[in-house]
């Protein structure tokens, strides 16, 4: 029914979340360093869950229009492991963005907020929106008009070097991973454009990572002020 | 460079301009934006309301075509949907079935048996059904819709819907179309029931779509009274050919003439529906949408110093909503239709936009100096923000423009409507939300000079006249500024968490609302899923009014399955008009079944003898009883969807079957006869169920009484007779002395009773600790000494100048009836509280009584002390005639004094055995004490208690203390100093000439003096660890660095003076005169929250540890949580307060403190504060 539901693509939505905004004074009580780590992994895999149940079935969607009676087992069409996969990626992201902030001794100064993050979220969720609801022309298209919103998104919401380099890092690494999956037999697209997976692979994963970096940050700026009010 | 420096500058001229305009005409210009908005909303009137339901359109069978794709000129009121083909034709055969005529000896099951069994033949009819002319041969096979796999995940119909082949649909499928299947089922009614789902459905059942009919209409059942039986067969054709289809109808009508049908067969009924929205699309739809008010809501929380924290950010929505309304309406305006779905795109068009720029204008308008003038300030903040501003409109601008060259269409669309908002929304920023926000700044101003009166008259004397009482503790007042942390809430109440989880519960009333929430929900559905249902049924009830009457008889009960039976009753039936009096029985019939159950025969007592079958006009388009989502979820099934797309309708063909008796008998199977008759004659079963009805509704109610009456008597047996009641002494006794949440929750209570430290006769002006001793001065200029563990009064210094002679006189009585010396003053007489009655009488405790002998001869009123210190056993007292004095704290008498200067002195500090005196004139003089220690003499000082404890500087009563003045700085301050501090070998002054000054302590020598303020300096913090914090009279907070003299931050955050000022390592907390506590953080200047208090308080603070705040309040003090900023306990002072406020406050060493209560002193211990730091 959903090829391409269950064909994996959705390893990259593994970002974003907008529930942990209240969470906020509650890590500040949290001083212990282990125990804030433990936290901000487990919120921001909680997160990378909640995004790939959600975009998958966008994605889902695509196919069928009219849903059968039984629609929330479509919510967990895919394989069990792609929101695991998605949710472990995304509480690593979001971690290691600010660790290496801190190891380069450059503090991302740019746009620290809540609203900012919210808004990258939201453009990230309208990426990927627009990757499963527009119709392109050909896939080329596709792939150049994602690859601009992608960099665009990273322009405005990051416009860290780490940050793109990072990012490329990771969205190399993930295509490289769903390709040899792919090879594999693991699981494969409906419609595959470039060497048996989808050409829009990457520029999704990239705007992924930056937005959950960017949430990574967000949770380690507000336990830091947090530990700062403690001390 | 220059080319861009000049069009900054233009830009911020212009700016500039602009918010002198709008800050100067606020009213026109509001009035001219809203009229533009509605202007440009006005085209969204033309636009379609979204909705569900499913469109029609009929056209005629004769001259019917297909329509063609594109619109061929204009046919008038033809709806732009109707162009290509349709979907599918539905031809549905619909077909009556009764046994006529009815025979006693017929059993329930042959009412739908034999008519249920001729479907088949039908079946076959119409399958078998060829129609050959000149353009050849036709048959069903070939016109008909072909359907492939049922959708997967519907497995279990595949038994019953047709795969492969043609879409045919018929009762027959339970079977599957085989006879053979159907004659040996025992019990197809059970077999019907097999395939309906349980509980409640909201979509088209699987009767339905097989039986084409509406389930109360198909008659299958035991209990029809009708004994009719109605079936459609669907027949879905893919293309329409009239000849065939012609033939088929004329074939049918002559194997089964309906002899008395009129229907109408030259209307085609198109059908168009709409794109419906499932669960799994809404989804993400919600998940955007929550993502979006998540940012709204981050980015309106930043939005602070406004005088209407909520108006302003209900204008900055208001700005972004209207701009995209507008967009849309510009576009239609101009001939584009929107073509996307307007609610999906919406979150992202408001997320492009943004309310950064709302956001941006607010800060910068708020942080222009606050003495300006409106206008000017509005016209400022604009100006600076101008070049940002206009710079995130260009690169948006730009990436729009980008993403318009994607040439997407959809993307071109999005991108359309995104450039027309973004300028719109600068237009509505400009003019709109400015001008909102000179006006709130406007208010902000008038409210601030209502204020400041008030305020400032009432400081410095406690409240004359009549004052709140305590019961009735002030409401705590909305904050107009910043974000008033709602005060006694449940959050701030240290409480156990069950209990926390069952007052939230009580305190929303969680359960009541989800249950009503849900009741609301399923009567929703339940009105959603049949809308049908209720309109036939009310249509019955209003149709049952007229013919009713005369053919029901009296007793008869409205049913539903009555009304088009009667109401198309044929006039030409004659037994129609037989048939009418027929429920004449059933009272009777009835009232035998109430009293005789035996009586309930096999037979019925009065069965009607003929079925009729009739043909009605609601049978002409039968198929509009359906759910509205029969089709598209027949449709479905097979993975075809009709959204946006439609369906026609062919007029139905009306078949009449007429079985005989020996027809039905012969269809029967084996065991029908064996099966149990229903316990109920059918021909009661209406009135049965009527009456279960009523019975139902009524044991339903008797149970609701009495489960009332249980409840009642439960609570009447659980709960104390006085529950209620219980309430009100509580509340008098309770309510002032802890924080009561809206609902009249108290939290548990915790013991902190306040020390009362009574013997002043006058407010007391002075005070000062070291930890140990406490020492307090009041305006009559006595002097006090109390012990700060026990809260004894140690040493009563009377207003009187001692001489040498008296004093040493007065050294050497060390009788424990040790008089003070008095009194000259006839109301000093209750010196000492009762309470201390109960502690082990010492010297000190006995009452005085005036005696001649300590009445100084030479005495004579000293001037007033304005300040005191105490170090050790030494309290410095300055006074207003410029003396400095040291007293013996314990023994109570005058070691030294230095008359130096004439200036009074106002303000002390004692470090290190070096005193510090600033003058009225400006003029700061340091004194060193020195002593002169006799050899060989150690004393017993003080009661044992104390023994123990660290003495600073030690001074025992034999020593000889000398205090010279070291050197005198004239003229320090221009004007009189007002803030005296002394920390880490630092002193630092502050003064009323708006300038603060660092010295050294050893060489009185002035290392910085500090300029940022912009009036007095009212406030003074400096500890240990270099940290120099001032406040001035400007509401601004400076931090500066000690050791270099450097300003590291400048904040405002009071529109008023800073009384007071502490900080802990991390945050630096000020109080204002508006009664507004902040909270700083300490590195970054950063506001962290604010506390609104009740007018007249805060002015003192006090820091017990990293994160326990204590402020004093109008005869109370609060203690605070610094990390949430809760407020964990209030604690009142005195029993019968007339609301004085606690001017001063002092935190002692062992979380002790004291602060000032009018003539009072009030030693508070916070025991659990301890507890919570370890």
């Amino acid at each position: 029914m959903s090829g391409r539901a269950v064909t994996g693509d959705q390893q990259q939505w593994s970002r974003s979340g907008e529930m942990q905004h209240s969470r906020g004074p509650y890590i500040s009580v949290i001083t212990n360093r282990t125990t804030n780590l433990l936290i901000r992994g487990a919120m921001l895999f909680s997160v990378g869950v909640f995004l790939a149940l959600v975009l998958n079935l966008l994605q889902v969607q695509r196919n069928i229009t009219l849903f059968p009676p039984d629609v929330i087992t479509s919510i967990f069409s895919s394989a069990w492991w792609v929101p695991l996969c998605c949710g472990t990626a995304a509480a690593m992201i979001g971690l290691l963005y600010p660790c290496i902030d801190s190891r380069l001794g450059e503090p991302h100064k740019f746009k620290r907020e809540w609203s900012s993050v919210m808004r990258c979220v939201a453009v990230f969720v309208g990426i990927n929106h627009a990757s499963a609801k527009v119709d392109f022309a050909n896939n080329v298209q596709l792939s150049l008009t994602l690859a601009a919103l992608s960099i665009g998104l990273w322009w405005t919401f990051d416009r860290s070097r780490s940050g793109f380099g990072l990012g490329i890092c990771i969205a190399f690494l993930g295509t490289l991973v769903t390709q040899l999956l792919v090879y594999n037999g693991v699981f494969q697209y409906t419609s595959p454009d470039f060497l048996y997976i989808r050409s829009w692979l990457p520029c999704i994963f990239f705007a992924g990572v930056i937005t959950m970096g960017n949430i990574g940050r967000q949770l380690a700026l507000v336990s830091q002020s947090g530990t700062l009010v403690k001390l | 460079m220059t080319l861009r420096e000049q069009l900054r500058e233009k830009i911020s001229a212009a700016f500039y301009r602009h918010g002198l305009l709008c800050a100067s005409y606020p009213v026109p210009i509001i009035l001219f934006t809203s009229a533009s908005i509605l202007t440009c909303c006005y085209p969204l009137l033309r636009l379609p309301l979204p909705g569900t339901g499913p469109v029609e359109f009929t056209t005629g069978l004769r001259d019917y075509s297909v329509p063609f794709h594109e619109p061929q000129g204009d046919f008038g009121e033809r709806p732009d949907w109707y162009r290509g083909p349709p979907v599918a034709y539905i031809q549905q055969v619909l077909v009556k079935a009764a046994v006529s005529p009815w025979d006693n000896s017929l059993v329930p099951v042959d009412v739908f048996r034999s008519p249920l069994g001729r479907v088949f033949n039908l079946l076959e009819e119409i399958r078998n059904h060829v129609h050959s002319d000149s353009s050849g041969i036709r048959s069903l096979e070939s016109l008909c819709l072909q359907v492939t796999d049922l959708f997967p995940g519907l497995r279990r119909m595949q038994s019953v819907l047709p795969e492969h082949g043609c879409l045919l649909v018929s009762p027959g499928n339970y079977w599957q179309n085989q006879r053979e299947l159907f004659d040996s089922d025992p019990d197809p009614f059970k077999t019907i029931q097999k395939h309906e789902p349980k509980g409640l459905h909201t979509s088209a059942t699987l009767r339905d779509l097989l039986f084409g009919v509406p389930v109360k209409y198909s008659g299958v059942s035991h209990y029809n009274r009708k004994r009719v039986v109605t079936y459609t067969i669907t027949v879905v054709l893919s293309s329409y050919d009239a000849r065939f289809l012609g033939s088929l109808r004329a074939r049918l009508k002559q194997l089964h003439p309906s002899a008395n049908c009129t229907l109408r067969d030259d209307h085609m009924v198109h059908v168009h529906f709409k794109e419906e929205i499932g669960i799994a699309e809404l989804i993400p739809l919600v998940t955007t949408y929550i993502i979006l008010f998540a940012y709204i809501y981050f980015s309106t929380r930043k939005i602070d110093m406004v005088k209407s924290k909520w108006g302003l950010a209900l204008a900055a929505v208001v700005t972004v909503l209207s701009s995209l309304l507008m967009s849309v309406g510009l576009c239609t305006l101009f001939g584009l239709t929107p073509t996307l779905n307007g609610g999906e795109i919406f979150p992202y068009l408001v997320v492009v936009i943004g309310l950064e720029n709302v956001l941006v204008l607010t800060k910068s308008v708020v942080s222009t100096p606050v003495d300006l003038e409106v206008k000017l300030r509005i016209a400022q903040g604009l100006s600076n923000e101008s070049w940002s501003i206009m710079k995130n409109m260009a690169t948006e601008l730009c990436i729009i423009l980008i993403g318009y060259f994607t040439l997407v269409p959809a993307i071109q669309e999005f991108c359309l409507f995104a450039v027309v908002g973004l300028v719109s929304d600068f237009f509505l920023q400009m003019f709109f939300f400015t001008t909102v926000l000179s006006i709130d700044i406007r208010r902000m101003e008038l409210a601030d000079l209502n204020r400041r009166l008030p305020a400032e008259a009432g400081m410095p004397p406690p409240k004359p006249g009549p004052l709140r009482t305590r019961e009735v503790p002030p409401p705590p007042r909305p904050s107009p500024h910043t974000i008033t942390l709602q005060t006694p809430a449940f959050r701030n109440l240290r409480l156990p968490k069950r209990l926390r989880v069952v007052y939230f519960l009580a305190r929303t009333r969680l359960a009541q609302r989800i249950i009503m929430a849900g009741t609301v929900i399923w009567i929703g559905i339940l009105v959603y899923t049949d809308p049908a249902g209720i309109r036939t049924y009310l249509a019955a009830q209003v149709s049952e009014q007229s013919p009713l009457g005369d053919t029901g008889g009296g007793g008869l009960p409205p049913h539903l399955g009555v009304a088009p039976v009667f109401r198309g009753g044929d006039p030409t039936s004659t037994l129609s008009i037989h048939r009418a009096p027929d429920p004449t029985p059933l009272p009777e019939n009835q009232s035998q079944g109430h009293h005789g159950p035996p009586r309930a025969g096999p037979i019925p007592q009065s069965p009607p003898a003929v079925p009729q079958i009739t043909w009605g006009e609601e049978d002409e388009e039968g198929w509009r009883r359906l759910s509205f989502r029969h089709w598209p979820s027949l449709f479905s099934y097979y993975n075809i969807t009709l959204a946006k797309r439609y369906i026609s309708i062919l007029p139905v063909i009306p078949i009449t079957v007429h079985l005989t008796p020996q027809e039905a008998i012969d269809a029967r199977h084996p065991q029908d006869t064996r099966h149990p008759q229903p316990p109920i004659p059918k021909i009661s079963a209406d009135l049965q169920t009527d009456l279960t009805l009523y019975k139902v509704a009524a044991l339903g109610l008797a149970a609701g009484v009495l489960l009332v009456l249980l409840l009642f008597c439960l609570y009447r047996v659980l709960c104390p007779r006085n529950y209620g009641q219980n309430g009100v002494p509580h509340g008098r006794r309770r309510r002032g002395d802890l924080p009561c949440d809206d609902y009249g929750y108290s939290p548990p209570v915790s013991e902190i009773s306040p020390l009362l430290l009574r013997g002043h006769s006058m407010d007391i002006e002075c005070l000062a600790s070291d930890g140990m001793l406490l020492a307090s001065c009041c305006l009559a200029g006595q002097i006090r000494v109390w012990d700060a563990q026990t809260g004894d009064c140690l040493t009563v210094i009377p207003n009187h100048g001692m001489t040498g002679a008296q004093e040493s006189e007065l050294r050497r009585r060390t009788t424990p009836s040790r008089p003070t010396l008095f009194i000259d003053q006839p109301d000093l007489t209750p010196l000492i509280d009762t309470n201390f009655t109960s502690q082990p009488p010492s010297h000190l405790s006995t009452p005085p009584s005036p005696s001649a002998y300590a009445s100084p001869s030479s005495a004579s009123s000293s001037p007033s002390v304005w300040a005191m210190e105490l170090r050790g056993n030494l309290i410095a007292a300055g006074r207003s005639s410029g003396k400095l004095e040291l007293w013996d704290a314990v023994e109570g008498s005058l070691r030294c004094s230095n008359e130096d200067g004439v200036s009074g002195i106002t303000a002390l500090a004692f470090l290190n055995n070096r005193i510090v005196a600033a003058r009225l004139n400006g003029s700061l003089d340091f004194f060193t004490v020195e002593i002169n220690k006799p050899l060989g003499l150690l004393q017993y000082r003080g009661p044992p208690g104390r023994s123990s404890m660290p003495q600073s500087p030690c001074y025992s009563s034999e020593d000889v203390i000398s205090c010279q003045l070291t050197r005198s700085v004239q003229c320090a301050h221009q004007k009189p100093i007002t803030v005296l501090r002394a920390a880490a070998g630092r002193v630092v002054t502050g003064s009323q000439d708006h300038t603060v000054r660092v010295y050294r302590l050893e060489d009185s020598c002035c290392l910085f003096t500090l300029q940022g303020h912009s009036g007095g300096i009212t406030a003074i913090y400096i500890d240990q660890t270099m940290v120099l914090a001032s406040g001035g009279q400007d509401g601004a907070i400076c931090l500066w660095d000690v050791l270099t003299g450097s300003r590291v931050s400048h904040v405002y955050g009071h529109c008023g003076d800073v009384t007071s000022l502490v900080c802990t390592t991390s945050c630096v907390i000020s109080s204002g005169l508006d009664d507004l506590i902040c909270i700083w953080d300490r590195s970054t200047g950063i506001k962290l929250y604010s506390i609104q208090q009740e007018v007249g308080c805060g002015a003192s603070l006090g820091v017990i540890s990293e994160s326990l705040l204590v402020t004093g309040g109008q005869g109370c003090v609060s203690f605070w949580d610094l990390n949430f900023g809760d407020l964990l306990q209030t604690v009142y002072l005195g029993q019968s307060s007339d609301g004085q406020g606690v001017r001063q406050l002092l935190v002692l060493d062992n979380a002790a403190i004291v602060c000032d209560f009018g003539s009072e002193l009030s030693l508070v211990y916070v025991p659990s504060v301890l507890e919570k730091l370890d």
